[in-house]
């Protein structure tokens, strides 16, 4: 039987979808009185024009990175885990309770144990969701929502009643030691006497994320519980046939997710921020469901989604800044890529196969 | 061969076919269902449409139906050039279809049933009360008795097809369509069946039967058509052929019939049943404390009529459904629900199970061959580079292996399940469940959806398992099935065994009365 060449289905169907998204945003743009080439030219050279835009497109897409691994990772077990945000602020609150309270002699040795308390309290956070559903039934979706909101409500509590410190108006916690502070690629690029900005974000943390994408591909096709999270989010019943426990896999492939999302909060807290903040994700457990989706659950391609989505965030941010172009407008752009690479993509696929199938055909019929 | 008999009964020779397709072709997408598929069906006979899975039959009385449209050909009805967009359209051209899963509304009485799409007016107790006339009429006429106040939830399958038909005639259908009717009937009742059939037929009606059972069209149709691969193969007088060349057209090669196997030397019981009851989530009561064992080196046929407690039982002892009572296996117990009873340590235990049902257990279908093949038994420490990595270099040559011993087409490895054919895909099953050389094979339905080119091939596979000394449970709603596998047959109905029989001492007639739940008193060991 004919099929689909598979650079058609991972490269040529995404670009086009990314081609009509795009389309259709310039015309909004034009729509609303402005012009669409500038607005791309600004965005381009916001994201990527200098190494203060790179080094904010790369923190970002570090973000996205790190919660697009999250979530691919459940979605490979067919669990929908809209609770990457919660999850990550979760994580945030670990990390921020090994930095402030165990003394560190050296970064090196903070980040593994930050990047430890990140995952055991973002794991611990998908937990409950993960087992309310493998016992009791409750939707995941619904679960790990509801879970979203409380982690930011406890995190608000913790913030101004525990972590505040004395005096303080600003609902946050203190500023980590300095002994914590990670490399950002200023401090790690200097040596080699390349000039990269000072003041951009972007650290280590994009390194140990480039790490764990290797590291999931690796869990998921290398290893007995990759092909059990795959097998379970393929069949559930099959599963059961092969002697796959359902709990087991809910729950271990949930925590893994949500250990993925919590070390996000390495990168925003102690690479950025440097102490935690309220809202402190801003979003980017959302994001790494798009990602996901466009990155279809597979490590190589949640990379490339999220440094679109880091460009696009960036950018974004540039083009409200400079023109009169409102900042919802970014929304709007990142709203019509999520749709037509995720909930619109078999518009673009269904007819795209059929005409490879229609050519494969005539090819041989010909020959 | 292809050539359009002059059919049957002489007085018709001169009226117009009651069905003519001319040209129908059909493709989904890459696969071409129908290939230019030409056909005359005389009206008052019933003409036979055999073929193997995936043939085209159904996607062809789908057209008829309107269920489809035909890409290209025409449909001529009575010697009249017919459109048919809908299913509707079929109705008021006189076509009646039997599904094979019945098109009935559970908790409605037979005679709202019969009624439902047709009624006149909007108060709807003249229409019952018209249609219950009706009933009792074409009851008489036909042989059609069925209770008109009975809830459709409380008849039996055979009933339930029997107000399929009365749906049909009630419509006024003067052709029509059934599709495998006999697959979850008894013997008995497919007995019957044919009778009310050969009824219709002399008062004048079409009967198009489409089947792949020979035996059927041999015994009931007067005319046969062959689908192979889309195409119509032949048609032919059912007087003028014989099974062996019929099967010869389906295929496309001669086939072995018969199973040839020597006598079983059966030795020391493998497994021990002793009470075996479960119960579904829904709370009824599917076993009910059934007891056999099964001896090395045979095979014990399971017969009855598909839903009364097969399924249940193979996944019991297949590890994922929890029940109790005792089972042994090679006299060690078998925990039957809680801590180690799931399907990995039966495996481990050495039981294999080919399941009933591929499609839904046996193969994750978006998993490529080489990864199916070891499914359920990923964990095994051949599979395993160290303790954190598979050796997927080992997996894949292990299937490479199995994929030619078993004769899988194509032969590719990398290629998902769902590409290949129904036979190949139970061949990939079957190969991972037998090489791992089990002590006890469960096997359910094997040759469901195969064609019979592999069907020969997966006999003899059993069979020669059975022939190393391996003991064997064989669950089969297709009697022929078990009658030549089985070196002892138990039938279920109800959930129970209603006794057990040697092959060469019984024959369907007995056997069918067993899987309608009539046992004899006294003979057998009955339940």
């Amino acid at each position: 039987m004919e099929k689909m060449p598979k650079w058609a289905d991972v490269v040529l169907i995404p670009l086009i979808n990314l081609t009509i998204a795009f389309a259709l945003s310039a015309l909004v743009i034009w729509a609303i009185g402005e012009n669409p080439w500038n607005a791309v030219k600004m965005m381009v050279n916001g994201a990527l024009g200098s190494t203060y835009g790179w080094g904010y497109t790369l923190y970002y897409a570090t973000n996205f990175l790190f919660t697009g691994l999250a979530v691919a990772v459940a979605f490979q077990a067919s669990l929908f885990n809209i609770g990457g945000e919660g999850q990550a602020a979760m994580g945030g609150l670990g990390v921020a309770l090994v930095a402030l309270f165990i003394p560190f002699p050296h970064w090196s040795i903070a980040i593994v144990f930050a990047l430890a308390g990140g995952a055991l309290f973002g794991a611990a956070w998908a937990f409950l969701p993960a087992w309310l559903q493998a016992k009791r039934g409750s939707h995941i979706v619904i679960t790990t929502i509801m879970f979203n909101f409380i982690a930011a409500a406890l995190i608000n509590y913790v913030l101004v009643n525990k972590l505040r410190p004395a005096g303080s108006m600003d609902p946050a916690s203190a500023t980590f030691p300095d002994s914590t502070h990670l490399p950002t690629f200023h401090d790690m690029l200097a040596p080699l006497g390349i000039a990269f900005s000072k003041s951009a974000p972007v650290n280590i943390t994009l390194l140990i994320g480039l790490a764990l994408a290797v590291g999931v591909w690796f869990l998921l096709w290398r290893t007995k519980l990759g092909y059990e999270i795959r097998a379970f989010g393929k069949n559930q019943d099959a599963s059961t046939y092969a002697g796959i426990s359902v709990t087991r896999i809910t729950i271990i492939a949930m925590m893994i997710s949500g250990a993925i999302a919590g070390m996000m909060s390495v990168n925003n807290t102690m690479g950025e921020s440097e102490r935690l903040i309220l809202n402190s994700v801003e979003g980017a457990g959302f994001i790494g469901i798009a990602v996901a989706l466009m990155g279809r659950n597979h490590p190589f391609g949640v990379l490339l989604a999220a440094l679109l989505f880091g460009f696009l965030y960036q950018g974004g941010g540039e083009l409200a800044l400079w023109t009169k172009i409102p900042r919802e407008l970014i929304t709007v752009i990142q709203a019509l890529v999520i749709m037509f690479t995720g909930a619109l993509d078999n518009m673009v696929r269904d007819p795209i196969e059929r005409a490879f199938i229609r050519a494969a055909k005539r090819r041989k019929a010909a020959s | 061969m292809t050539e359009q008999s002059e059919n049957s009964a002489e007085p018709q020779e001169t009226a117009a076919p009651a069905i003519e397709l001319r040209g129908i072709s059909k493709a989904f997408g890459p696969v071409q269902a129908n290939k230019d598929i030409s056909i005359r069906v005389m009206p008052g006979t019933i003409h036979g449409i055999i073929g193997e899975n995936g043939a085209g039959k159904s996607t062809l009385m789908s057209i008829l139906y309107g269920f489809y449209k035909a890409d290209s050909g025409e449909i001529w009805i009575n010697g009249q050039k017919t459109e048919i967009p809908d299913s509707q359209a079929a109705i008021r051209a006189g076509i009646g279809m039997v599904f094979q899963h019945f098109m009935l509304v559970e908790n409605f009485t037979v005679l709202e049933n019969v009624v439902l799409g047709v009624e006149e007016g909007e108060l709807i107790k003249p229409s019952l009360a018209k249609a219950r006339k009706a009933l009792t009429r074409l009851a008489d006429e036909y042989e059609l008795q069925v209770d008109p106040d009975a809830l459709i939830e409380d008849l039996g399958v055979g009933m339930q097809q029997r107000v399929e038909i009365l749906k049909a005639l009630y419509r006024q259908a003067d052709i029509l369509i059934l599709d495998e009717p006999t697959g979850v009937l008894t013997p008995a009742e497919a007995d019957h069946l044919f009778r009310i059939l050969k009824g219709l037929k002399e008062q004048g009606k079409t009967i198009i039967l489409i089947t792949h059972k020979l035996r059927e069209i041999m015994e009931i149709t007067d005319t046969v058509s062959v689908m192979r691969r889309g195409e119509m193969t032949a048609t032919v007088k059912t007087a003028d052929t014989n099974p062996e060349q019929l099967a010869e057209l389906m295929v496309g090669r001669k086939v072995l019939l018969e199973v040839e196997k020597k006598p079983a030397t059966p030795g020391e019981a493998v497994l021990e049943v002793e009470n075996l009851r479960m119960t579904d989530e829904f709370g009824v009561e599917r076993v009910k404390g059934i007891s056999f064992n099964v001896r090395a080196g045979e095979i014990l046929g399971i017969a009855g009529v598909s839903g009364n407690g097969q399924s249940e039982l193979l996944k019991l002892l297949g590890g994922f459904a929890q029940g109790t009572g005792e089972v042994r296996l090679n006299g060690r117990k078998v925990p039957l629900h809680g801590h180690g009873a799931d399907a990995r340590a039966r495996r481990q235990s050495g039981i294999s199970h080919v399941p009933e049902d591929r499609h839904h257990y046996g193969l994750i279908m978006d998993f490529m061959a080489w990864e199916n093949m070891i499914f359920g038994y990923h964990w095994a420490p051949e599979y395993q580079k160290n303790r954190l990595l598979m050796d997927n270099r080992a997996a894949l040559a292990d299937a490479r292996g199995k994929i030619e011993r078993f004769d899988v087409r194509p032969p590719n490895v990398m290629l998902d399940a769902k590409s290949f054919s129904g036979g190949n895909q139970q061949k990939i099953v079957l190969a991972r469940e037998i090489e791992r050389n089990p002590d006890l094979l469960l096997v359910g339905q094997p040759t469901r959806g195969v064609d019979i080119g592999a069907i020969e091939f997966i006999h003899k596979q059993i069979i020669a398992l059975r022939d190393k000394g391996k003991a064997i449970l064989l669950v089969s709603v297709e009697l022929d099935e078990i009658l030549s596998l089985s070196d002892r047959i138990a039938v279920m109905f109800d959930g129970r065994i209603m006794g057990e029989r040697m092959p060469d001492e019984t024959n369907e007639t007995e056997l069918g009365l067993l899987m309608a739940g009539v046992t004899d008193g006294g003979k057998g060991e009955a339940a």
